[in-house]
């Protein structure tokens, strides 16, 4: 009453490398016009941020020319109410401001991915209490808050990375803590509890990396809400003004009205460097969520149908 | 209701001294004692029905899923029992219990000897080396991002065994080619996704041997899998209970499966077992009519072999509301009002237990 | 022909971005005859799924399909999705795989029986959901449980409302995609038994789709094995089981463990060949336990060997042609 024959191993093909990691994030990159759009973007202000030092044509914070004055040859963008070249002044304050957003993006998804995966995982009270904080942070608008704390603790640019860091994390806690309650409950995770691994060893090595992509979504998204807070916290005075980011370059243009003295060059093109980092995160930030939500890939919304095609070389029949 | 074996003594009542041993006996090897390697006495799971905070706020009492209600049976070295039953008959929660994953209400599941049932969670982990799961879908219960090679390293990493990576690598292998994976080497660095589900299947029985285990749960082992790859994994579990000497558990609803492969079978009804004996007994000379219908709706691969099925109506009952009496009478064909008073003790009948008046 | 159905040369192939086409139905014919039962086995990614899909034009965006269906001597898919839409559920319905886990949890279940007749102009309103209670009633439901919602019902009442969804419009078939494959053995035979008597009492033509040979065979008349996108094998399922002329057919069957059987069940070697590129000589040849060295260049055809019953296998052929010279 038995089988004693052997299924042979046999029959193992070559497959085509996964998907995973680094290669989700290639075919991203080529599926979609978005996220090379996005990442070009970003990657454009990053490197101009790295080599600004060595490229900037003035200083960025003595006087090299008139008052403003007109973009000329010299000065392609001309001069703010300090008589600074306003190109070196932007090309440092982007260097402050991705400085910033990027530290903030750093604090806000260390605790909202800390959050989100230790309430997921551990569920229970835990759960409650941490999603109960989590609500109240998210219901407080964020610039009054923002302001409140900058206030009470002083302008400074660090104090700004923790004030954003502490309100950006809520959305990513959230989001994190779905994926992580989907993915504890696949039978790979149960099996690991049934044989006794820790839950330090569950969580670092086989949730963590399942909710990397969403992670790293949420950062890129996060950086454009970081740096537009930045820019909204300067402008209201609330950040260290001996520093120079784009948002305090907007700020100072604005009290030293040079609205009304018709000097657009010193407000337009810093509006244009704060929105066009902001887009390039959205697009690739975007387009990394809908590359992980397969809802999306439904095929019976698709506007597109099957075809009737005449059997051209292919079957058994074929030539 | 817990005494429904109380009235047979089939299995030699373990020596008292038996649970207050150290647990490292648990991990020995019994040899001759005498000890049968799992003994589950009087096994019962209850889970709470949640209650809607309406419900609480009334006080309305708490109510009971009777998952496992009084199961006892055992099983020893290179012996392989099956477990069949509907789905809410409470087998999976068996295993989960002797599993040490759901806490039992009450009763005892005795390790070689040793009461694992209660034991707390650390000095429960070693003993985790000595029972190893094998779950029912291969395609779930690995890890997609890790390859096999890291897949079969981990329970040795979790359990600090292996020492060195080389001796990791020479153990990893040794698992695969038993798990009928040979060359091993083809297979170390491929992914799950890159695999066939036999494969996966394989896989996933690698990493439970690679721990040396004495005790194999498998929940539907086979189920998931294509029908031409199935007998390959229940032919390398027979081979592991012959050859290695593991004593098998599995969780089964295809009674053909179970005939074929296992020397025993334990039929379920409602958290608690029915019928059980032999594999050719219980399905030959069948005499709880529950088994005698289950038996009867297989489906023969003979189609001259017409069925004549005896279709129950309706599905297992709620586990919540257990029928007064026999568990089964609401859908027996045969009950009598016996039935409906009096729970039937397994007893001997036709040289195998059954819990039947009628019988 | 006396085929209410008739599949001639039906291919499908799927062309994924960044990945080579997938020929998953490889000229695929068969005909159905009123009020038959007949199976379709195979393997998982086999094609059989795809087969059933594509009789009623349910291909995603990037599926190509050739040949023809006929009923009754229509070719249906001759204009695409336009010219299959008209047949779909009140010609041709279908049962789709985990449908008794597809139901909406938030509509009570007669009115998603009634939904589909309002589609197709079969009832509305109070009359549709009047009949809801009677297709219920028919799958042995009772009419007053259309009130209820899905989680009210077990598994294997929420499988009998899926298929009298199936039934809204009277089709005159019915295709099922592995009906009873999450089901327990008891609520399986009872599925099994319903399907058997709506296609005796109503005439309906059944095509069943599973991998479970054993149920094909006590449920079916005849039955078509299908192997790497092609039927391997097609006949009466009393001359599949006791005289196999594909090894396929012969394994499958060695390979599924009978209830008393005292025979050895032993696996099929190996796994099924990839459909994305072209395939030599017999595709099972990898997997056969008597290949001969013509398998590897000749691609078998299908052959009459009995009556009614065609196999795709060069032994069976040379047989033929022997009883040919004979005769």
């Amino acid at each position: 009453m038995s089988a004693l024959m052997q299924e042979p191993a046999t029959g193992i093909e070559p497959v085509e490398k996964s998907a995973g990691g680094a290669g989700f994030f290639l075919t991203l990159l080529k599926d979609r016009k978005a996220a090379a759009i996005g990442l070009g973007i970003l990657v454009f202000f990053v490197l101009l941020a790295i080599v600004s030092p060595y490229i900037s044509p003035y200083s960025a914070t003595s006087q090299s020319c008139a008052v403003f004055a007109p973009p000329s040859a010299r000065h392609w963008l001309g001069c703010d109410d300090g008589g600074i070249d306003m190109l070196s002044e932007l090309m440092q304050g982007g260097r402050i401001s991705l400085v910033v957003g990027f530290a903030a993006t750093l604090v806000a998804m260390i605790i909202g991915g800390g959050v989100g995966i230790i309430s997921g995982y551990f569920g229970g009270w835990v759960d409650i209490t941490l999603m109960r904080i989590t609500d109240y942070l998210l219901v407080i608008p964020d610039l009054v808050f923002a302001m409140v704390i900058a206030d009470i603790w002083g302008p400074s640019l660090f104090h700004v990375i923790m004030v954003i860091g502490i309100l950006e994390w809520t959305g990513t806690a959230r989001v994190i803590r779905a994926q992580v309650m989907s993915v504890k409950e696949r039978v790979y995770v149960k099996r690991l509890r049934a044989l006794g691994a820790g839950h330090t060893r569950i969580i670092a090595r086989h949730i963590l990396p399942q909710v990397g992509p969403l992670l790293i979504a949420n950062t890129v998204l996060t950086i454009a809400i970081a740096i537009y807070l930045e820019t909204a916290l300067a402008f209201l005075n609330l950040e260290d003004p001996t520093v120079t980011t784009w948002g305090t370059i907007l700020e100072h243009a604005f009290e030293r009205a040079a609205v009304s003295s018709g000097a657009w060059w010193a407000i337009v093109p810093d509006g244009i460097c704060i929105a066009l980092v902001c887009v390039g995160c959205f697009l690739l930030g975007q387009a990394i969520e809908d590359a992980l939500n397969p809802r999306l890939k439904i095929a019976h919304l698709s506007l597109t149908r099957w075809k009737i095609r005449t059997l051209a070389g292919r079957g058994a029949d074929a030539t | 209701m817990s005494e429904a074996r109380a009235s047979v003594s089939r299995v030699g009542e373990p020596a008292t001294g038996g649970a207050t041993q150290p647990d490292a006996a648990a991990t020995d090897t019994p040899g001759a004692s005498g000890v049968p390697l799992l003994e589950v006495t009087n096994l019962v799971t209850h889970y709470p029905v949640r209650r809607g905070l309406g419900q609480a706020a009334i006080r309305r009492p708490r109510r009971w899923v009777h998952a496992v209600d009084g199961v006892s049976f055992s099983l020893s070295r290179g012996e392989m029992m099956a477990l069949v039953g509907e789905s809410g008959c409470g087998k999976t929660s068996t295993v989960q219990t002797i599993l040490g994953m759901v806490k039992p209400t009450g009763g005892a599941v005795r390790l070689n000897g040793t009461d694992i049932a209660n034991l707390p969670e650390r000095r429960m982990r070693p003993l985790r080396r000595v029972v190893q799961m094998i779950y029912q879908d291969p395609y779930e219960s690995l890890d997609p991002r890790f390859r096999v090679r890291q897949t079969v390293e981990e329970p040795m990493v979790v359990h600090g065994i292996g020492g060195s990576r080389a001796e990791r690598q020479r153990l990893t292998v040794q698992a695969l080619e038993q798990a009928g994976l040979r060359p091993a080497e083809m297979y170390l660095d491929r992914y799950p996704h890159e695999l066939s589900g036999g494969q996966r299947q394989r896989v996933a029985i690698a990493t439970a041997l690679v721990l040396g285990p004495q005790l194999l749960l498998a929940d539907e082992p086979v189920s998931m899998l294509d029908v031409s790859v199935r007998a390959g994994v229940l032919a390398l579990l027979d081979s592991l209970r012959r050859d290695a000497e593991m004593g098998i558990l599995m969780i089964t609803h295809d009674l053909s499966t179970a005939a074929h492969f296992a020397d025993k079978i334990a039929v379920m009804y409602l958290g608690r077992i029915v019928e059980e004996g032999t594999a050719s007994e219980v399905v030959r000379n069948p005499q709880h009519p529950y088994t005698k219908a289950l038996l009867s709706v297989v489906p023969k691969r003979d189609p001259r072999e017409a069925l004549a099925p005896q279709i129950l109506t309706g599905e297992t009952p709620d586990p919540v509301d257990v029928p007064a009496g026999c568990r089964f009478n609401p859908r027996c064909p045969v009950a009598v009002e016996r039935c409906r008073t009096e729970d039937p003790a397994l007893r001997m009948v036709a040289g195998h237990l059954t819990a039947c008046h009628l019988a | 022909m006396s085929g209410l159905l008739e599949v001639e040369d039906l291919h499908v192939w799927f062309e994924p971005p960044h990945a080579a086409p997938v020929h998953a139905v490889q000229g695929v014919s068969f005909e159905l005859r009123p009020g038959e039962r007949f199976g379709l086995v195979g393997e998982s990614g086999c094609g059989k799924t795809t087969t059933i899909l594509a009789l009623m034009g349910l291909l995603p965006p990037n599926a190509s399909l050739a040949g023809q269906v006929r009923l009754d001597g229509t070719n249906i898919l001759a204009g695409g999705e336009d010219s299959v839409r008209p047949y779909r559920w009140k010609d041709i319905a279908m049962v789709f795989q985990g449908a008794m886990n597809a139901l909406n949890p938030v509509k009570r279940v007669g009115w998603q029986i009634a939904e589909p007749m309002a589609f197709h102009g079969v009832a509305e309103g109070k009359a549709a959901l009047k009949r809801a209670g009677e297709l219920l009633e028919l799958v042995g439901i009772p009419a007053r449980s259309a009130q209820r919602y899905p989680h009210e019902f077990s598994g294997g009442m929420r499988q009998r409302a899926s298929i009298a969804m199936a039934l809204a419009c009277e089709p005159r078939i019915l295709l099922a995609d592995e009906p009873t494959t999450a089901l327990d053995v008891m609520v399986q035979a009872q599925i099994l038994e319903l399907l058997t008597r709506l296609s005796a009492e109503l005439g309906l033509s059944v095509i069943l789709v599973t991998h479970d040979l054993p149920v094909v065979a006590q449920t079916c008349s005849r039955a078509a094995v299908m192997y790497a996108g092609e039927i391997a094998e097609i006949g009466p399922m009393d001359a599949l089981y006791h005289n196999p002329r594909h090894p396929y057919t012969r394994l499958l069957f060695a390979a599924t463990p009978d209830l008393y059987g005292d025979d050895v069940v032993s696996s099929i070697p190996g796994s099924p060949p990839r459909l994305d590129r072209e395939l030599t000589g017999c595709p099972f040849r990898p997997r056969c336990d008597v290949p001969m060295d013509r398998c590897a260049d000749v691609h078998p055809r299908l052959l009459q060997v009995g009556a009614g019953h065609l196999a795709a296998c060069l032994r069976a052929e040379e047989r033929a042609d022997k009883l040919a010279e004979v005769r």
